[in-house]
């Protein structure tokens, strides 16, 4: 996913000009000192938050969210200072967690992680015990003992496969319906439109929980669920793109030429109009991760003990988050880290590849 | 009287008679939009030879490009179009042909150069995909010969290296180069009738002039018929046998372009060359632009369509809409739609 937004695979990047940048460190950018000083003072604090402050509940976490603070400042001061002043230390950092997130859920069973769903191993484990990286536990347990960080890894396998696999689906069929509605015109794209705004009418959670009546909840069936969801957005954004090439010269040309309907549309549209959608649906994805997180939290996605980054939000009900927050706030960080980065790297995308800025 | 000197005039007369290509008989194309109908194309006609090569020459909005298409058969009678007359390519009736007919005509008989080398090429398509795609399907070619193919056509079109182009983008070429590339395109089967609709609207003078001298070279070398749309009459002036002369959907002035340039008989034409800025003039002369707009073809006059701007315009003119037709002392090649012609005791 994040290679998508490093690589330029797209040949109009290349076409943009570069701006010859300047040998000398141009007017604007940061002095060492000010790269340096908080980088230093944000590993200090990252420190004390481990050693001195261990297990002080609240005022660790406290400097330990100073201490990212602080080395965020520090390190995307010293980016711009190396790599000039378009250098963006949070588009990195968030295309480094998912890349982390990613091979971590892949490589789940490979690492060295604590039980995460079986109640029989964990007898003799603490139970909610708070996050200590310097124990067996770093993120701590749950009231069965359950590591949490075990818990975080195997629930992005779950939220990330059924989020994934939604727009995959949304991204394959919304596409091929976009393109033929936005190249046939008329009473396709009555037609579609027509479907995609009755779809869009329905609120999508009471969509979801209608559908998680019916179907049992297995991985594909709340992938496909979602993915009605993703749908008719992905329709309009198919179709939309579609309309801003269809009267390019080129397409004619195709025509001209003696091309067939189905091969305008695969050779000529399609490979315009995917730089935007898979843009898209990186947002979309960040979109269906809370979604399925909402369901799971319902009890109506993935059942636990399997754990679902919503489930685990779900276990904080009742008086658990007042006394024990880490439940809570240890999964719902990995949702909000996960959403943000996938926000972040779609809309970076998509300023990249909106039809509305393409040139060509 | 004597035009332009920067214009070469093509001789007419000399050439070998290679047989009827194309007859287009009262072709009318009209629109429907959601303001009334749209004649866009209001009865024309004209035949063209093998290897000949006719000028069509109007402002925008005269329907030169709807004539084009439509008799490429891109434009066909459905529920947005009603298309009438007939256009003969080849002794085949080109409205009459299915949808499949149509596409093995396309790109193999007829080709098309566009006005916009900027948009006419896919820019995710490499240049080498744009012109074996059309040798694959219309002659068979496999791979590696339509990759050989093509870069014989690169370098026919005159572009340097043409081996490395293929793997390159659009976005890689200028517009002229890009140009050529469309040129090789309409070219890759050998067409036998090339339409090419503003192919140097979009380029700057110094480009406009190698592509035209291209398209000449190549029209001697493969010996197809040509259809030059322009709005710019020198542009057409040296290259076209024939020059049509096309205002608000027809034709009002048919000839060959040394007598167009020595006495245009119908006003449109005139004020058209009058139009065209010469070098000689004294600096900051004021151009002679045409008065008013050309008329609404949803609504057209009842009379000639140029009566309402026509210096000569008299009130049969108002009335009665002028045949094309030759007059006695200009010869029956010379045509024009005008009652009161102009030029006509010095042409």
């Amino acid at each position: 996913m994040s290679d998508l937004v490093q690589a330029p695979a797209d040949p109009g990047a290349a076409a943009v000009p570069t701006v010859a940048e300047p040998a000398a460190p141009p007017t604007g950018t940061p002095s060492l000192l000010r790269g340096l000083l908080p980088l230093v003072a944000g590993v200090v604090a990252l420190v004390v938050t481990l050693v001195p402050l261990r297990g002080q509940g609240w005022t660790t976490a406290a400097v330990f969210l100073l201490s990212v603070v602080l080395l965020h400042l520090g390190g995307s001061a010293l980016g711009r200072r190396r790599w000039g002043k378009d250098f963006d230390l949070t588009t990195w950092l968030c295309a480094v967690w998912l890349a982390v997130i990613v091979l971590a859920a892949i490589l789940a069973p490979l690492l060295p992680l604590g039980e995460e769903q079986d109640l029989s191993q964990t007898l003799d484990e603490p139970v909610m015990a708070r996050p200590d990286p310097l124990t067996n536990h770093p993120l701590g347990t749950n009231n069965f003992g359950l590591d949490l960080l075990a818990r975080v890894i195997y629930g992005a396998r779950a939220s990330l496969v059924v989020s994934i696999g939604a727009v995959l689906i949304a991204l394959v069929v919304g596409g091929a319906i976009g393109i033929a509605a936005g190249y046939f015109r008329k009473l396709t794209d009555a037609t579609v439109s027509i479907l995609t705004n009755s779809l869009l009418a329905i609120p999508p959670l009471i969509l979801l929980i209608a559908l998680a009546t019916v179907l049992d909840p297995t991985l594909p069936n709340i992938a496909f669920a979602l993915s009605l969801m993703a749908l008719p957005s992905m329709v309009r954004m198919a179709r939309a793109s579609t309309l801003t090439f269809v009267q390019r010269e080129f397409v004619l040309a195709g025509k001209a030429m003696g091309a067939t309907h189905l091969r305008l549309m695969v050779r000529e549209l399609l490979p315009n109009v995917l730089l935007p959608l898979l843009s898209y649906g990186m947002i979309i994805v960040s979109v269906l991760i809370v979604a399925e997180s909402s369901l799971s939290f319902l009890g109506l996605g993935i059942q636990a003990p399997e754990p679902s980054w919503g489930n685990m939000i779900a276990e904080g009900e009742g008086n658990t988050f007042e006394e024990h927050p880490h439940i809570v706030l240890v999964p719902g960080a990995a949702v909000f880290l996960t959403v943000f980065a996938f926000n972040m790297l779609g809309e970076k995308a998509r300023k990249r590849f909106d039809p509305r800025q393409a040139k060509i | 009287m004597t035009s332009n000197q920067t214009l070469e005039t093509v001789p007419d007369s000399g050439r070998p008679d290679r047989g009827q290509l194309l007859a287009v008989e009262d072709v009318r194309t009209t629109i429907h939009t959601a303001r009334g109908d749209l004649k866009a194309v209001d009865g024309v006609s004209f035949t063209l030879d093998r290897g000949e090569t006719i000028g069509i020459v109007g402002e925008s909005g005269s329907g030169k490009s709807v004539l084009g298409r439509t008799i490429m058969g891109l434009h066909t009678t459905g529920p947005t179009t009603t298309i009438s007359g007939r256009v003969m390519f080849d002794g085949r009736d080109v409205q009459s042909l299915g949808v499949k007919e149509l596409r093995s005509l396309w790109g193999a008989r007829i080709g098309m150069v566009f006005q916009d080398p900027m948009t006419a090429l896919n820019p995710v398509k490499k240049i080498g995909t744009h012109l074996t795609e059309t040798l694959r399907k219309h002659q068979g070619l496999g791979r590696q010969p339509a990759r050989e193919r093509a870069a014989e056509l690169l370098d026919l079109v005159g572009i340097p290296d043409p081996r490395r182009r293929l793997d390159q983008y659009p976005h890689e070429m200028s517009g002229g180069m890009r140009q050529r590339v469309v040129i090789a395109m309409a070219l890759a089967n050998e067409p036998a009738l090339l339409i090419a609709d503003e192919p140097t609207t979009a380029l700057d003078v110094t480009v406009q002039r190698q592509i035209l001298d291209l398209l000449g070279t190549l029209q001697d070398e493969l010996g197809m018929a040509i259809i030059l749309i322009s709005h710019n009459l020198g542009v057409v002036a040296g290259r076209a046998d024939r020059v049509a002369v096309m205002y608000a959907g027809r034709i009002v002035e048919t000839t060959d372009a040394r007598s167009l340039f020595a006495g245009a008989h119908h006003p449109y034409s005139e004020a058209l060359l009058r139009a065209i800025p010469r070098l000689q003039e004294p600096p900051h002369v004021r151009l002679a632009a045409i008065d008013g707009a050309p008329p609404n073809m949803i609504t057209p006059p009842i009379g000639c369509r140029f009566a309402p701007r026509c210096a000569y315009a008299q009130d049969d003119c108002r009335q009665v809409l002028p045949e094309l037709r030759p007059s006695s002392e200009s010869g029956p090649r010379h045509l024009f739609a005008c009652h009161h012609p102009v030029n006509r005791g010095d042409a």
